[in-house]
């Protein structure tokens, strides 16, 4: 490998950041449905291709592909009640269910309870951080393409105006239930990345901070935004380390550029802003009237 | 047969009866407008239409079948369409991306269009959503505004760009929640003509309209709702000549403009 070990980790953690946020983009920032407890599906994504790892020595596509499967269907389960009702109801059940996703891993003989799982090391043929970079790019471009697809069109207007979306033949609740399982099929896949790169994971990495640590990655680069979640993950996946030079103070300055960020862009980064349209009036183009988004 | 039918439909919120034992029948082609005070139950006779509000008693007939108490998106795959009194637009969007939601019923391929976006069969029905959106849009004359944003049209725009966002899905019924409301008398006149155009495109047409000139100018038939009740239903010239209607409505409100 060419690249330095030291920043192989941070783009492996940028990586995965990228795959979390978009992931988590087309949930609350797509269809306005806000979930706080994303860490609880990138955790079963995470212990379920573990296990079919070390117990099967499954292929990691394939356990990839299970990592992403379970968690989908955990969210049908759980989203199948909530996403009936219109408010903020997934919230609060997403916080519950990712502290009983938790406590269960913790307690799981299946799991090994509190000591967590040590993950051998997959044999790919690319290797492991071209591999997570690959599969962030993989799914920034689906994200792109559901937000310019008759899918994506639905989900946006779930989240504009849901009365307005059912009145076009919408079908709301079904179209949320979608969005969340994919949603959280793509929080496993990176789940399940993250457990066979580090080679260790623990029900307790996957606690409230993570799903606030995605959600901020998300908020950051303007709600609904792909090119927007894909610069959140960077900036908040590189941050803590370029920061290091700062050593005790590094947090406090990480939540200083968090707080002056929303502050300055109050829609995150690139929220509100058409990319096309905004690289055809820097190219000279005439500029086309934009009216603020309200 | 009419197209919509409602045969003694009553509903009832707690102790207030807002529509109470109304029937009505709409025949198919027909620009028929519904008029009455505020709070007489035109717009929540709309809402038992469009499946948002489900009857305490009666029947509501499409095309011959019951659907009283279908969810609204089941009823605009039917082919009931409507606007609303208070504009609901995805306002963050462009034209377009409004008219091409509104399209939605006129498309099958959900998430996994999303996942192979490159397959032929996807990339034809976008290109025949586009053309139906598009083809909207132009019917009320917005076609080259189309890619600015819902939020930075006219009030009187608004309004056709959400005439246009029912069209896109080729209703046979288009209900028009008081579609002059805000427009100046240009506006007002043009909106009649687009009301006529699409009507000559074989869709029917229920309105309300608190606009006396506009509705007696462009309908064939006028039913008159007083406290729920009908009071009235008939030509514009025998609406406005009967008494009931003139006391109910007419009357104290004074005739012309509301």
């Amino acid at each position: 490998m060419l690249i330095d070990p030291y920043i192989q980790q941070i783009l492996i953690s940028i990586g995965i950041g990228v795959i979390l946020a978009q992931g988590l983009n087309i949930i609350t920032g797509l269809t306005g449905q806000l979930s706080l407890g994303h860490a609880a599906f990138m955790s079963i994504g995470a212990f379920s291709g573990a296990l079919l790892t070390i117990r099967t020595g499954l292929p990691l596509p394939l356990a990839l592909l299970a990592g992403g499967v379970v968690p989908a269907l955990a969210a049908l389960a759980v989203g199948w009640p909530i996403l009936r009702l219109s408010g903020d109801y997934l919230a609060i059940c997403t916080l519950g269910f990712a502290e009983i996703v938790k406590v269960v891993f913790l307690n799981l003989e299946l799991t090994n309870r509190a000591f967590g799982l040590t993950v051998p090391q997959p044999e790919t043929t690319i290797p492991l951080p071209l591999l997570v970079l690959l599969a962030a790019l993989g799914v920034t471009l689906f994200a792109q393409s559901v937000r310019s697809s008759r899918f994506g069109r639905a989900l946006m207007a779930i989240r504009d105006d849901e009365i307005a979306a059912a009145a076009a033949g919408i079908d709301v609740a079904s179209h949320k239930l979608q969005a969340f399982a994919v949603s959280a099929f793509l929080a496993g896949v990176g789940g399940c990345l993250y457990a066979h790169v580090l080679g260790y994971i623990n029900p307790s990495d996957f606690g409230f901070l993570k799903s606030v640590d995605m959600l901020a990655m998300v908020v950051l680069g303007g709600l609904g935004s792909v090119p927007g979640a894909l610069l959140g993950a960077t900036i908040l996946g590189a941050a803590p380390e370029l920061l290091r030079f700062m050593a005790t103070y590094r947090m406090l300055v990480y939540g200083a550029m968090l707080v002056a960020l929303m502050v300055f862009r109050p829609n995150g980064l690139l929220g509100g802003i058409n990319l096309v349209e905004f690289v055809m009036r820097r190219s000279g183009r005439p500029p086309r009237r934009t009216g603020g988004s309200p | 047969m009419s197209l919509l039918s409602l045969e003694q439909v009553t509903i009832r919120f707690g102790g207030l009866t807002a529509v109470a034992g109304v029937s009505l029948a709409v025949a198919e082609g027909e620009i028929v407008a519904l008029i009455g005070p505020n709070g007489a139950g035109k717009s929540t006779l709309f809402n038992l239409v469009t499946g948002i509000y489900r009857p305490t008693s009666g029947t509501i007939r499409f095309d011959g079948a019951e659907i009283a108490g279908s969810p609204p998106h089941r009823l605009a795959r039917a082919g009931i369409a409507r606007t609303f009194q208070n504009i609901r637009l995805f306002p963050g969007q462009n034209l377009l991306q409004n008219t091409l939601t509104g399209a939605h019923t006129r498309g099958s391929w959900g998430l996994a269009g999303a996942i192979l976006p490159f397959l032929p069969a996807v990339r034809r029905e976008e290109g025949l959503l586009l053309e139906q959106a598009m083809h909207s849009l132009g019917v009320v004359g917005l076609a080259t505004k189309a890619f600015e944003p819902a939020a930075s049209l006219s009030y009187g725009e608004q309004r056709r760009l959400e005439i246009a966002r029912a069209l896109a899905l080729s209703p046979r019924l288009l209900l028009l929640d008081e579609p002059a409301a805000g427009m100046n008398p240009q506006e007002k006149q043009s909106l009649g003509e687009t009301v006529r155009e699409i009507r000559a495109q074989g869709v029917t047409v229920l309105l309300v309209e608190h606009d006396m000139r506009f509705v007696m100018g462009i309908s064939d038939r006028v039913v008159v709702l007083d406290h729920g009740v009908k009071i009235a239903d008939g030509r514009p010239g025998e609406v406005r000549d009967n008494p009931a209607v003139i006391e109910a409505y007419l009357g104290h409100r004074g005739v012309g403009h509301a």
